[in-house]
Order: C-alpha cells, then sequence, then structure tokens
C-alpha cells in the first residue's frame, strides 16, 4: 500500500515537472507567426474582482482586433496575486519564460509599481490600465498608461467634497499598505486644504491594512471627531466593509472615494449600506464620448448581455489593448524597443474612454473624470468634472 | 494625531474591544487544544475557520437552506473536515519528529487556501446579512450591534461547556491523561485514536462558530480570510499559555482589547495594529515563556 502510493506520488512529480518544462523551449515571438502579449493583473487575492474587469475589457478588444501585422496575437494572462512580489515574478515570467513583446496591467498601482523595474531593465512595455499613481510612469520610459492620474482625481474629488457636499471638516481612512490609497488621500488633502485654506480641516485620519476586516477601531475615532465627509480610497472590499461598519456606529457622513470602488463586490458586499457612495472614475458607459467608446459598449452588451453597467476599468483594459496594437502597428515590427518608441508617440488615439495623446511621463493626458455614485445597487452617473 | 477622548468614545472603544476579543478566543481554543494534546501548532485551524465561512455562505445564499440549519451542517461539516485532515494528514505522521508534522500542517493550511481559491474564485463573496444580529440599536451615544453582544456570551457559554467536557466527563479526562503522558495513557487502555478525533472534532466545531459569528460581524468570505485571523488567535493561544483553555480566552481578550485601545489611544499608529499582537507576544514570553496561564505540567488540554 506503501509502495503503491510512493509510486504514484514520484509519477505525479515527474508529471507536474515535465509540464512544468513544456512551456519552457517557446521561441521569442518576434520571428514566429504569432505576437504575444502579456496580461498582468491580480486574479486572486484582494484585488481579484478589479482584475478581473479588466482582463474582460482585453479579451473583448482581442476577439474584435485579434491580428496585428498579419500575425495573430496571444494574450498570455498572468496572475500577480494582489501581492507585491508576486507582482515582480510575475512581469518577470511573462518576460523571460513567455517572450512577450508587451505588457498590459496592472490593476492597483503598488503592484505596478512593483514591476517596473522588471519592464525597464528588460526593456519591454507596459501599459497600465488604471494605475492612478504617478510613481508607475516616473523615472521609468518603458511604463506607459491609459488612465489619467490621482493627482488629478485628489482634486476633483476635494472639489466635490467642498463645492458639492460643502464639506468643512473631512477625515480620511486610507489603507496603508497601498501607494495608490495613499497617494491619493495626500493629493485629496492638499486639494482640500487649499480650497478651504485650513490646514485642519482634515480632522481624522485612520489606516489599516489590506485584508482587514474590523474598522469598528479607526470608526469610533472618526465619530468623535464628527466630519462633514469622510474620503476612504482603497480596496472595494475593506471599504465595503467600513461603510457598514460606519454605519452601525452611527456615523451619518458621506462617503466618498477613488475609481477602485467600482466592482460588483463593492455593492455586493456592502449591500444597501453603500447606497449613496459617491466616487470618480474614469468612463461612463451610458454616455460614451467618442466612436471607439460606443462600439465597445455595443460589444460589451453582446458579450455579456446579464450586466447591469460597464465598470470603468473595462474600457481602460480595452483602450490599452487597442492603444498597444496600434503602437505595433505604427512600429511596423514586434520589436519591443520599436513598440515603445511607438507608444511614447501616440497621438490622438481614439479610445473608449476618450482621446489619448501620450505624453513626455509617458502618461495619458486627461483632464476628465466621471462622478458616479450607487443608487438602487447600481452605479449610476452623476456628473463629468473637467479640470484645466 | 492623538483625538482628545470622550467617555463615550472610550466606552465604544471597549464595546469592540470586547467582541473583537472573544473571537479570538472561540478561535484560539481550537489551536490550544490540539496543541494539549498533540503538541502540535494546527497551522491549518485558520484555514477551517475559512472553510466554515464557505460553508456557510453556500449553505444560506447559494442553496437557500434555512439559516438554522445551515449553522447546524456548517458545525457538522467544519467538525468532519477537521477529523479528516488529522486523519489524513497528522495520524500517519504521528510517531514522526515533531518538525514534520508541523510542515504537514503548513501543507494543510496551503492546500485548502489554494483549493478554495480554485473552487470557490479569489473574489469575496457577500456572506449573507441577518438584520436581527447587525441592526445597531442605541443607548445615550453608543452603538450596539446585537452580533457584538452575542459573540462574548457564545463565547462564555462553549469555554464553559468546554471546561466541564474536560474536567468532569469520561472523554474529558481521557484527553487530560492523553496530555499529560501519550504513552503512558496508551498502556491504560485508553483509545488513543478517538479521544484525538474528538479533540480535533470539539476544535473545528468552536472553529465553525467563531467564523459564522465572525462573518455576520463582517460579512466578507475569501479563501485568505483565515490567515491573519489564525495567526493572531494563535498568539493569543500563546499568550494566555498554549495548551490551556482559559488562557486561550484570555489571550484572546488581551489580544482584543489591546488592539482596539491601542488604535483609540494612538490613531496614528493604526496602521501597526497587526504588530501590536506580535508586540504583545515578545513581551510575555520574555517575562513569562509558559504564557500567562501556561504551567509546565499541568492542565494541558
Amino acid at each position: 500500500m506503501k509502495k503503491t502510493l510512493s509510486v504514484l506520488l514520484s509519477l505525479a512529480l515527474v508529471v507536474t515537472m515535465a509540464a512544468g518544462c513544456s512551456g519552457g523551449t517557446t521561441t521569442s515571438s518576434e520571428d514566429s507567426d504569432v505576437i504575444k502579449i502579456g496580461v498582468f493583473e491580480p486574479l486572486t487575492g484582494a484585488n481579484a474582482a478589479g482584475g478581473e474587469l479588466e482582463v474582460e475589457g482585453v479579451e473583448l478588444a482581442n476577439q474584435l482586433r485579434p491580428e496585428v501585422l498579419g500575425k495573430k496575437v496571444e494574450l498570455v494572462i498572468a496572475d500577480n496575486k494582489s501581492d507585491k512580489a508576486e507582482a515582480t515574478t510575475a512581469a518577470a515570467r511573462l518576460i523571460e519564460k513567455d517572450k512577450v513583446v508587451a505588457i498590459l496591467g496592472s490593476w492597483g498601482s503598488s503592484l505596478s509599481i512593483a514591476a517596473g523595474d522588471v519592464v525597464k531593465t528588460n526593456q519591454i512595455p507596459a501599459v497600465a490600465l488604471s494605475a492612478t499613481n504617478p510613481q508607475v510612469t516616473a523615472g521609468n520610459d518603458y511604463y506607459f498608461r491609459v488612465c489619467f492620474l490621482d493627482p488629478f482625481q485628489g482634486t476633483v474629488m476635494a472639489n466635490y467634497a467642498y463645492k458639492n457636499l460643502n464639506a468643512k471638516k473631512v477625515a480620511i481612512i486610507q489603507e496603508v499598505s497601498n501607494d495608490y490609497s495613499v497617494g491619493l488621500a495626500k493629493f485629496f488633502t492638499d486639494s482640500f486644504t487649499k480650497l478651504t485654506g485650513d490646514p485642519s480641516s482634515i480632522v481624522a485620519t485612520g489606516n489599516y491594512n489590506t485584508g482587514d476586516q474590523d474598522f469598528n477601531g479607526i470608526l469610533t475615532n472618526i465619530k468623535a471627531a464628527n466630519p462633514d465627509v469622510i474620503f476612504a480610497p482603497g480596496n472595494f472590499t475593506e471599504s465595503a466593509l467600513i461603510i457598514k461598519q460606519a454605519r452601525a456606529l452611527g456615523i451619518t457622513a458621506p462617503f466618498i472615494g477613488g475609481d477602485t470602488w467600482e466592482t460588483n463586490e463593492f455593492i455586493t458586499v456592502g449591500g444597501a449600506d453603500v447606497e449613496g457612495a459617491v466616487m470618480s472614475t474614469f468612463f461612463d458607459d451610458t454616455n460614451p464620448l467618442t466612436e471607439a467608446g460606443k462600439t465597445f459598449v455595443a460589444e460589451y452588451k453582446k458579450a455579456y448581455p446579464d450586466r447591469d453597467n460597464i465598470a470603468a476599468v473595462t474600457a481602460l483594459g480595452y483602450d490599452g489593448y487597442m492603444m498597444t496594437l496600434d503602437a505595433i502597428e505604427r512600429a511596423g515590427s514586434a520589436d519591443p524597443v520599436a513598440i515603445r518608441d511607438a507608444l511614447a508617440a501616440t497621438k490622438d488615439f481614439e479610445g473608449a474612454t476618450g482621446m489619448i495623446t501620450i505624453d513626455e511621463n509617458g502618461d495619458a493626458s486627461k483632464n476628465e473624470a466621471i462622478i458616479k455614485t450607487v443608487k438602487n445597487g447600481i452605479f449610476t452617473y452623476m456628473d463629468s468634472v473637467t479640470i484645466d | 494625531m492623538v483625538v482628545g477622548m470622550t467617555m463615550e468614545t472610550f466606552l465604544q472603544q471597549l464595546i469592540n474591544g470586547l467582541s473583537v476579543g472573544s473571537l479570538y478566543a472561540l478561535i484560539a481554543i481550537g489551536y490550544t487544544m490540539v496543541y494539549g494534546i498533540l503538541r502540535l501548532i494546527n497551522f491549518a485551524h485558520g484555514d477551517i475557520f475559512m472553510m466554515a465561512a464557505y460553508f456557510t455562505y453556500f449553505g444560506i445564499a447559494v442553496f437557500v437552506i434555512p439559516w438554522y440549519i445551515t449553522f447546524i451542517i456548517t458545525i457538522g461539516l467544519t467538525m468532519l473536515l477537521g477529523v479528516t485532515i488529522e486523519r489524513v494528514a497528522y495520524r500517519p505522521l504521528r510517531d514522526a519528529p515533531k518538525t514534520s508534522l508541523l510542515i504537514s500542517a503548513i501543507g494543510v493550511s496551503f492546500l485548502l487556501e489554494n483549493v478554495a481559491t480554485y473552487l470557490f474564485s479569489g473574489k469575496p463573496q457577500a456572506f449573507p446579512e441577518f438584520p436581527l444580529m447587525t441592526t445597531p440599536f442605541f443607548i445615550g451615544g453608543l452603538s450596539f450591534q446585537p452580533v457584538s453582544i452575542v459573540i462574548p456570551i457564545v463565547a462564555f457559554v462553549l469555554m464553559s461547556a468546554l471546561l466541564y467536557i474536560i474536567n468532569k466527563t469520561k472523554i474529558g479526562m481521557a484527553m487530560r491523561a492523553v496530555a499529560v503522558d501519550y504513552d503512558t495513557a496508551k498502556l491504560m487502555g485508553i483509545k488513543i485514536n478517538g479521544v484525538i478525533s474528538s479533540t480535533f472534532a470539539i476544535g473545528s466545531a468552536l472553529a465553525a462558530v467563531g467564523a459564522i459569528l465572525w462573518c455576520m460581524k463582517y460579512p466578507s468570505v475569501l479563501p485568505l480570510m483565515g490567515v491573519v485571523p489564525g495567526l493572531k488567535c494563535f498568539i493569543a493561544a500563546v499568550i494566555g499559555g498554549i495548551g490551556n483553555v482559559k488562557g486561550a480566552v484570555l489571550g484572546g481578550l488581551i489580544l482584543g482589547f489591546s488592539e482596539v485601545l491601542m488604535v483609540a489611544f494612538f490613531p496614528a499608529l493604526t496602521g501597526y495594529r497587526d504588530a501590536i499582537a506580535f508586540v504583545i507576544l515578545i513581551i510575555i514570553l520574555l517575562f513569562l515563556p509558559n504564557g500567562l496561564l501556561g504551567k509546565k505540567y499541568m492542565e494541558k488540554v
């Protein structure tokens, strides 16, 4: 019995080893008749729901435009497990093992920043989809992005709090282990204190870690500070739990946040308590501004007829893929450095989320944000804001 | 940035601490019982807790079984899971060095996490709402969620029941005998396997109750949700003196209160909340290597 078991076990080992090796012989996709593009997203862990939405957008774009330069485009999806250490490994694997010529992703600035050095050293261009922290592209010629940046988003939400909600006192709850959340909270603080002219108008700050579930401690402090509005940029699950626990503690102040809230899990976990929560995001599916946007919405509804609305990050996934293919076409080759140069020269590319021109930092110069709120359990368009 | 604290805020924080601490206590008991009997730190305990949360979620939200039946099924399935893990992963290694057992426990923990990720996806599931338990009521400015009061009561009742089982029943006597001397107990005709299985069954049942209450309070279910509570409850068990049931409860409460009070008095340090558990652990172990209630050769179940 024991012997058979050990034979079986060693067999299993050999089989897995063989499976592991089979992918190792891939040649560089430059010369072959497929072009490989890596998709670098959190598909498990705390950010999984966000990653999945972006992959949907990338895959939809891939179905609509499966070829470039007469070659088939193959997507290689790598899970970075919502973990900064895993993110580096996942990006390295895409480059070294799968020989991708470009990378799309990731949802989450921290994860993109973690992969920054890998793409830079290996000279493989990467297009961040919804990573809004300035550090993603700063000092990195190989990282680009199709979304707006946090200094802009922070200003949008500070204006919203000050002008639309007449807030004089704001409390901030940030996810300290997340560069996106800390950065956005800082930019919001800068803008808001400038608007009020009063540095003490941020009356309380609460910190938590990704994966925390109990926020009663920080919320009790915040309740004592009695803010008019609570700004809580951070991951969707934690944010939904924060709002739920705040309501249970009797906090009635409105909650506002950033683009990461726009996932279905925010609503399923938060339930009735997240009704009225307001966030800034990239795209309004009920009113696409470009022809590409209309095509995207129509195709998405064909592919997913049962969805109530389309997440903005899905549109960004679509744009990231289309913009990269446009760059490969303009470069006329699948050489990563040529693709990089073409990406950097992107001008007036018509994306689903608006016109994209890449500036000298590798960022999309965008000056419009969409404000959405949760209404009857659906993310609903409220306003669009332009800041010059 | 220290917010001036009113009596109201302070009392509210104490309520928060009591309910978190009691949850830690329930899970910590499972660690302490297994350690008492097998000298094994069952690293899979946090993941057994996670699986219990999924059982409840599937029972109520997916298969629409009434909650009271779901709770019974969940407790039953979780006990079965705990006993199966012991049977498959620990029993064959019982005579192997303790390190092998420990590695096996870590392996089971990873296995459960990955199986859960594979089967249930990495996305959070919303735990069904229990308005009766979560709708807050207010006394003065203080908010009470019924569940926050139910948790300490359940923890206390279960602890008392467990102490009764350990000290007054036959199986409890057998457990104590095995804890004191495994080999002699065997020679005395105690059915070791049965005793160990029931230890795992009881520990897992408590984890299941902990999971149900945890999810009522924090209604999201994730494959990795057991990692941090598992680690903290293990620390709670060590603080109280691992192997000692009262110690586990005491350790859980101490941990819950200190976390919340640190948040209350030093709001700027809230990001280090998880670190406080380890700081307390180190301090207590420096002065009391056996934990608060741990005595070297006594009461190790």
